[in-house]
């Protein structure tokens, strides 16, 4: 499992600066985070850019499966599909 | 790129022969004009977009039209007149989107000509555009309830714009009432802006009543059955506000069928409210710069392909936040926010002449029902069939038997979201 997931984000880190040379904008997919998970954002709401892209897939995935208690992303990670996940991961552990 | 991009340029020219006339050379940048966005509504929304826009392309020209110097923002209104926010707190100016390389004008506009691709404003300034993004919220319906019109709200507040003076005089209402009085609240029908708001604003209403005036009472008359979060609320009223907060739904009397400002009375279909202070939150429909765009439908609303939120109606016109109608897509400042991302997204795609990529619309909406007491709805849709559909198993509401901490994690984190994404687009 931990191995696909690996190679997963390993395959979207191969695929992201073809597309980020266009756009300095999220990936759609991965557009809504920084509502409240910004750089420089409220303590709360631990930011995303910069994290490592195998802590944000491993959080995500504890979200979904409930292993991780939340109060809204357990419900929002429920919305996300591993290659999605793995998206959002290698966006914002490329940004600062 | 085509005919229109052509004619824009052509009338670029002739503006900038003067300038030629004196540098004696055309420069470089006047030679390939960038496109022009054009976005009506600075909420969260169009704001939103404006600056997605310009972080992805310095390139672009972008011009923000807004009617109000001040924005209002909706979301916390309601803890301003509960007494717990100033209203301050909910305000924010155009001085930073305008410090961003955004051309921001305070004004509105009184055309929109879909075919020659340009706005009017009410100074008579043209406005041509490559792309138009309306994000115009919400419209409220004055002649849906007898006996209340504009006039009658300045008597009895709606508090539901974006027009801060609205909740100043709401809340001054409420503080100069007497202990003892009722305060009535008429929710309406949806689709509705913030569906969960009326209840959050009853609630906040009864904490005031509740810690300063404990004789009064805080009533909602509904045109509905039933409502967003319903379980969670109603719960909570009764361990909160269990003599202060009543609901009246659509079948138990609730529909109002007129109001009288003058003799501060609500005639339902089976009763007279005698009130002391009234919101009345009339049915809505798309801001009114979508009808003049050609842009609504028979509802009143736009309706919009789910991935590129441009209109089914006019070409080159998106409707993003309250406005727009694609299926499942809620009426919340978050959704709004997000949309006006995907919509800079698509807009980048389609000037680049490639495919908008299809994205995941994420709204989690906040309610406070006491101070450290919050509940909340969540919802991830995607696009199938043109409309926007829940992700299967995704989403969903607060749990009804959580323990007081998740109630005041909750408010924690509904405080924090909004200094973030307000941040994020005022700051």
């Amino acid at each position: 499992m931990m191995k696909k997931r690996i190679i997963l984000v390993a395959l979207a880190l191969g695929f992201v600066p073809a597309c980020a040379s266009a756009a300095a904008l999220a990936p759609p997919v991965a557009a809504a985070c920084t509502g409240c998970h910004r750089s420089g954002g409220d303590p709360a709401l631990p930011q995303l850019a910069g994290r490592p892209a195998n802590d944000i897939v491993a959080a995500m995935d504890a979200f979904r499966s409930g292993k991780r208690p939340a109060t809204v992303m357990d419900r929002i990670a429920k919305g996300y599909s591993d290659d999605e996940i793995a998206a959002i991961a290698t966006w914002y552990s490329a940004q600062r | 790129m085509n005919a229109r991009t052509k004619t824009r340029r052509q009338v670029l020219h002739g503006a900038a022969g003067a300038a030629a006339a004196v540098a004696l050379w055309p420069r470089p940048s006047a030679a390939q004009a960038a496109p022009h966005i054009v976005i009506i509504g600075g909420g969260f929304a169009g704001a939103t977009c404006a600056r997605a826009l310009r972080e992805a392309d310095e390139k672009l020209a972008i011009t923000l039209v807004e009617a109000r110097r001040t924005y209002t923002a909706p979301p916390f209104s309601n803890a301003v007149l509960g007494g717990l926010r100033d209203l301050t707190s909910q305000q924010f100016s155009y001085d930073k989107i305008a410090g961003a390389g955004i051309t921001v004008k305070i004004d509105t506009a009184t055309g929109i000509d879909p075919q020659a691709r340009n706005v009017t404003l009410s100074n008579g300034d043209k406005l041509p555009y490559d792309r138009l993004v309306l994000a115009p919220g919400v419209d409220l319906r004055f002649d849906a309830i007898p006996g209340y019109d504009e006039a009658a709200s300045a008597q009895v507040p709606h508090a539901w714009t974006t027009d801060g003076t609205q909740f100043d005089l709401l809340r001054s209402q409420l503080e100069a009432m007497a202990d003892g009085g009722l305060v009535a609240i008429v929710s309406p029908v949806n689709p509705a802006r913030c569906p969960p708001a009326p209840y959050e604003r009853a609630s906040m209403i009864a904490h005031y009543l509740k810690t300063k005036k404990p004789h009064s009472k805080v009533v909602i008359l509904d045109a509905k059955d039933s409502f967003v979060m319903q379980s969670l609320f109603q719960n909570a009223w009764q361990k909160l506000y269990p003599d202060i907060l009543e609901w009246k739904s659509l079948s138990s009397g609730g529909n109002v069928a007129s109001v009288d400002v003058a003799k501060k009375t609500i005639e339902t279909d089976f009763d007279t409210y005698q009130f002391a202070v009234a919101n009345v939150i009339p049915p809505q429909k798309a801001g009114k710069v979508a009808a003049l765009a050609g842009v609504t439908d028979r509802t009143g609303w736009c309706p919009i392909d789910p991935v590129t939120f441009e209109s089914l109606q006019q070409k080159n016109i998106h409707v993003i936040g309250d406005a727009a109608l694609a299926g499942a897509m809620p009426k919340a400042a978050f959704a709004a926010t997000v949309e006006g991302k995907l919509c800079a997204a698509a807009i980048l795609s389609l000037l680049a002449g490639k495919a908008p990529v299809p994205a995941k619309l994420v709204s989690n909406c906040y309610s406070l029902v006491a101070p450290g007491y919050a509940i909340s709805t969540t919802s991830i849709n995607h696009p199938v069939n043109g409309q926007y559909v829940d992700v299967e198993g995704s989403g969903g509401i607060s749990p009804l038997d959580a323990p007081p901490a998740y109630r005041a994690e909750e408010a924690k984190f509904a405080d924090a979201w909004f200094r973030t994404n307000t941040a994020e687009i005022f700051g």
